[in-house]
């Protein structure tokens, strides 16, 4: 094994790491006055990261020649694609903090180290082709992220959503845990290219049982029906910045971990698993959409509305094809982008003492008061919808279509007919925040670097969006031809 | 005008205009507003006169690939040059219609009506499948707005209504494109519209489509919101609906559902008929009792719309023909009347048909164009109602003169429930001294009501100006859905002359 190649590509890992043990140092010397210069620090490190993946992606790395470590990480285009969209979301978790934790004066240095760790787990999950390192990959970002959801130790919802996120996900690591030793038992190997060679002539009852299991604790993590219940619970009781950062970036992670783990590992026998992506995405499509209906808390609503998205990404996965692959990441930056716009929104919805606002029928006659704020949202809801000409409706375009391309138009009839349950509660905030009568409440100032976001991913999700999808697709197609292996 | 993207410009006048509307106060957005509508009405006079009568069948072409799996392309023939010429005719008036009656958040009400005219015009242009849908979808959020923020008491509920109902409508034929698209392997909406799909796809891609323009039609009996979106509108959001935004429907059949799947339009051409005849009957039946004089002419919006849609699937030029000059005359008769309505409801608030009576006396302009207006939608020969209706009936009677006999009742039933408001708004004694009160048109609105009057008198009278430009293009259409065409029970053909030789030598014998 060539050592500098080897460094050469997990470059940015290391600087992750580094940077990470690095602050950590800082931290501890120069304690939480320093947490501003930590933060733009870290979004600086994750920053040349990205810098460092982007030639993996334009150059459409595959093949051999992106193998490491005998088989335990593969750094191809699409591990590079799924970074990109990890490490900007992670940027704008990081970059929305201190305003909110300054409020709440529980800005603390250790916020900025914890994400860079998570981030840098997440990295080895969407690069792992070993069930190894994914374990070690999703452990590393769990762990980062249970203490990240019980930040405001002094609130007991974060507490809370801490301590739900923690049991919940140490319970699905457990069935995860089971499935893969239930893989390793009938395959005999834990290499994702081995097992597609065990499997290739067929799958016995166990392997089967393995698969499920595996893929029940994968949906854990995409907080996908049937294992989305503390989905709404810790969205609500997390920190904002942080919900922002749940929200976006680990989606991001264990979505990619799924694709690899369903279309490489476990790719020769697509029929075995697909029939449970589609039951688990139109069960998400539906109970997301009718969860979200009574919500009457904007970011219990932005979770169900995240389970929502999940069935529509898993729609991709069910066609097992590389234009399903490619749609799913392409549904993945529209999701990415909207997500950090809805949440940013949140964060800007405070009251005159700073206080956060987060009841719905709080955002009365929003659109009269602070007119941007409200069109902003405006344009999430109806792109979370899918209302064209706003960019979400091309995320859920792109799915249909390689849904319709592989035969699958039954599902992709039901799932879009489901997505208009969806638009009714879309349409509850835009109709609150222009339709209903002001409640005469005073609006706090925002932060500019909340602005400066929400501004930068509205006009992303807007119809300008659309001049980007040819660049968006051929990166895409790039990053799915890379996980099927194809010239 | 070569090489000069007039359809483009057409849809970045408004769009510019709308953003700058945002930003405007009040009195500067109505200004604005205005002058985009006049721009873009100028624009379209432009393209009417550059378009050639008899030249290609798709002019204006426009293409540039800008996106991926669809592009920017465009393009006119007559059928869409006419409801273009209809929608930037229309929106200077909406404009007009708003001028005082709206008062709160007038910049964005105007940048809502802005947008919404670049998006119709999106729509009547787009040659690429999924440009169309992006546009035929997009007006659901301008609308949705209008309804909702500027509407009456019940405005919430008929704006969730107007959304939800149109979108469900949409989402499937989404799927049928998609569909269509992988197995033609083209977006390209001229290649689909002469490419064969297989007669057995063709009839679930048929009812995809029809799903979504049997309500933006709107047919029995999904036509529920349309009376309820219509009622709760400020009233030029009523002049747009019903004056523009029902064409879709139509525009949609004669795109779409004829020529891309004339088998299968054949096969469910029956069930076309069925709720057309329904629609004419129930609806005009409905409108004869309401008190309300908007949700009057909402039914009567969806019963002329019935007449449409029976000459749409009749097969034949005269049908055709008819359903779009139907559509045209509807456009500027049912925009006319919505605005006669919003004229009195802005003096007194109500709509309430009794609330109001012998207008005549003390409002004789406003009797004499609101007369005018109510006889164009009866079909008085002389109007722009009559050529249509006449045509479309004449159309259908070729291929079944049941469908027409009952269609045609729609003209009776029209006549009582139309002349019945009549009488109510405007003869008899002046029962409210409130309503005896109120001031005859003011110069704003006289311009509107001219404006409006010249082109119904004009396609009653001279209706070749609206047949010429599209005549070609309805010709093709006959040609395209020919091979699908049923037989009809009450066709006519001249008796050969038998020589009668026989009788005058047997008589003699």
């Amino acid at each position: 094994m060539d050592w500098g190649h080897v460094l050469r590509l997990i470059a940015p890992e290391q600087v992750l790491s580094l940077a990470g043990l690095a602050l950590l140092l800082v931290a501890a010397w120069g304690g939480d006055k320093a947490s501003r210069l930590i933060t733009w620090a870290a979004v600086a490190m994750l920053a040349v990261s990205a810098v460092l993946v982007v030639p993996a992606l334009c150059s459409g790395a595959e093949g051999a020649d992106t193998l490491l470590f005998y088989g335990q990480l593969r750094v191809d285009a699409f591990a590079a694609y799924a970074k990109l969209l990890i490490y900007a979301a992670a940027g704008a978790s990081l970059l929305v903090a201190p305003a909110f934790f300054d409020q709440a004066k529980a800005m603390r240095a250790e916020y900025p180290v914890l994400v860079l760790f998570a981030t840098l787990g997440m990295g080895i999950m969407v690069s792992a082709t070993d069930l190894i390192s994914l374990y070690i990959g999703l452990e590393m970002n769990s762990l980062a992220a249970y203490v990240l959801a019980a930040f405001l130790r002094t609130d007991e919802r974060s507490a809370e959503a801490g301590l739900k996120y923690f049991v919940l996900g140490a319970l699905a690591s457990g069935i995860l845990l089971f499935g893969m030793s239930l893989v390793y038992g009938f395959a005999g190997t834990t290499s994702f290219d081995g097992i597609h060679a065990a499997t290739t002539s067929g799958m016995n009852a166990g392997m089967i049982v393995a698969v499920t299991f595996v893929l029940a604790g994968l949906a854990f993590k995409i907080s996908a029906v049937p294992f989305h219940m503390w989905t709404p619970d810790v969205y609500e009781g997390a920190p904002t910045p942080v919900t922002l950062f749940f929200a976006s970036a680990p989606k991001v992670a264990a979505m990619a971990l799924t694709m690899r783990v369903a279309l490489d590992a476990f790719g020769a026998q697509v029929h075995v698993w697909q029939q449970i992506v589609i039951f688990a995405a139109l069960a998400s499509i539906i109970v997301g959409a009718l969860g979200a209906i009574g919500q009457s808390n904007i970011k219990r609503l932005l979770a169900y509305s995240s389970i929502n998205n999940v069935g529509f990404i898993l729609i991709g996965l069910a066609a097992a094809t590389p234009a399903g692959a490619a749609a799913m990441l392409t549904y993945l930056a529209i999701y990415v982008a909207m997500t950090v716009a809805g949440f940013v929104a949140v964060l800007m919805l405070k009251d005159e003492n700073g206080d956060p606002v987060e009841a719905i029928a709080d955002l009365a006659g929003l659109s009269r008061e602070r007119r941007v704020l409200a069109l902003c949202i405006a344009a999430v809801m109806f792109s979370l919808a899918g209302i064209p000409p706003l960019f979400g409706f091309w995320g859920k375009f792109v799915v249909f279509q390689a849904a319709v391309q592989a035969g699958l138009i039954p599902l992709a009839a039901i799932g879009i007919a489901a997505s208009v349950i969806g638009a009714f509660y879309y349409l509850k905030v835009v109709k609150v925040m222009y339709f209903d009568e002001p409640v005469g409440k005073a609006w706090g100032k925002s932060d500019w670097v909340h602005q400066a976001l929400l501004l930068i991913a509205t006009l992303a999700i807007s119809p300008l969006g659309y001049l980007a999808t040819k660049c968006l697709a051929s990166y895409a197609d790039k990053a799915a031809a890379a996980l099927f292996h194809l010239v | 005008m070569n090489g000069f993207p007039i359809l483009s410009a057409m849809m970045l006048v408004p769009l510019l205009g709308a953003v700058v509307c945002l930003f405007a106060s009040a009195s500067s957005a109505r200004k604005i507003a205005l002058a985009a509508t006049l721009v873009d009405f100028a624009l379209g006079l432009v393209l009417w006169s550059q378009y050639r009568i008899g030249g290609d069948q798709w002019q204006f072409r426009e293409s540039v690939a800008l996106f991926q799996g669809f592009s920017w392309k465009l393009g006119i023939d007559g059928i869409a040059l006419l409801l273009i010429e209809l929608s930037v005719f229309l929106m200077p008036i909406c404009i007009g219609a708003s001028w005082k009656s709206v008062e709160k958040r007038v910049g964005e009400y105007m940048a809502a009506f802005l947008l919404m005219e670049m998006l119709i015009i999106g729509v009547f242009t787009a040659q690429d499948l999924f440009l169309f849908y992006i546009f035929f979808e997009a007006g659901l959020i301008p609308m949705y707005l209008i309804i909702g923020v500027w509407g009456g008491a019940n405005r919430i509920y008929a704006s969730y209504k107007f959304f939800l109902y149109t979108l469900l409508g949409s989402v499937l034929m989404l799927i049928a494109m998609l569909w269509m698209a992988n197995d033609a392997g083209t977006t390209d909406i001229p290649t689909l519209m002469a490419y064969d799909f297989d007669p057995a796809a063709q009839k679930w891609l048929w009812l995809a489509f029809f799903a979504s323009f049997a309500v933006k039609m709107p047919m029995w009996p999904v036509h529920t919101w349309l009376p309820d979106a219509h009622v709760q509108a400020p009233t030029a959001g009523s002049v747009l609906l019903a004056g523009v935004l029902l064409k879709m429907g139509g525009y949609g059949f004669i795109r779409f559902s004829l020529p891309m799947f004339p088998e299968a339009s054949a096969q469910f051409a029956w069930l076309i008929f069925v709720l057309s005849m329904v629609a004419v009957i129930y609806t005009s039946l409905v409108a004869l009792v309401q008190s309300d004089m908007k949700k009057l002419i909402a039914y009567s919006s969806v019963a002329h719309m019935a007449i449409v849609t029976v000459g749409l699937f009749a097969f034949n030029r005269q049908g055709l023909e008819g359903s779009m000059i139907v559509m045209l005359s509807h456009g500027f008769v049912s925009g006319a009347l919505f605005l006669c309505v919003g004229i009195i409801y802005d003096r007194l608030h109500t709509r309430e048909i009794s609330r109001y009576g012998g207008l005549s006396i003390n409002m004789p302009r406003y009797a004499l164009f609101f007369m005018l207006f109510t006889m164009a939608s009866v079909g008085l020969p002389g109007t722009s109602g009559f050529v249509g209706e006449l045509l479309s009936l004449m159309g259908v009677y070729q291929v079944s003169s049941w469908v027409a006999a009952i269609s045609g009742t729609g003209v009776i039933l029209g006549a009582a429930y139309m002349l019945y408001l009549y009488r109510r708004v405007a003869f008899g004694d002046q029962k409210n001294a409130d309503a005896a009160a109120m001031p005859d048109l003011d110069a704003r609105e006289i311009a509107m009501v001219v404006a409006l009057a010249i082109p119904v008198l004009w396609m009653g009278v001279y209706p070749e100006s609206f047949l010429a430009p599209m005549r070609s293009d309805i010709a093709a259409l006959e040609a395209r859905v020919a091979r699908a065409k049923p037989a009809g029970d009450a066709r006519f053909l001249a008796g050969k002359p038998t020589i009668q030789t026989h009788a005058e030598h047997e008589g003699a014998e």
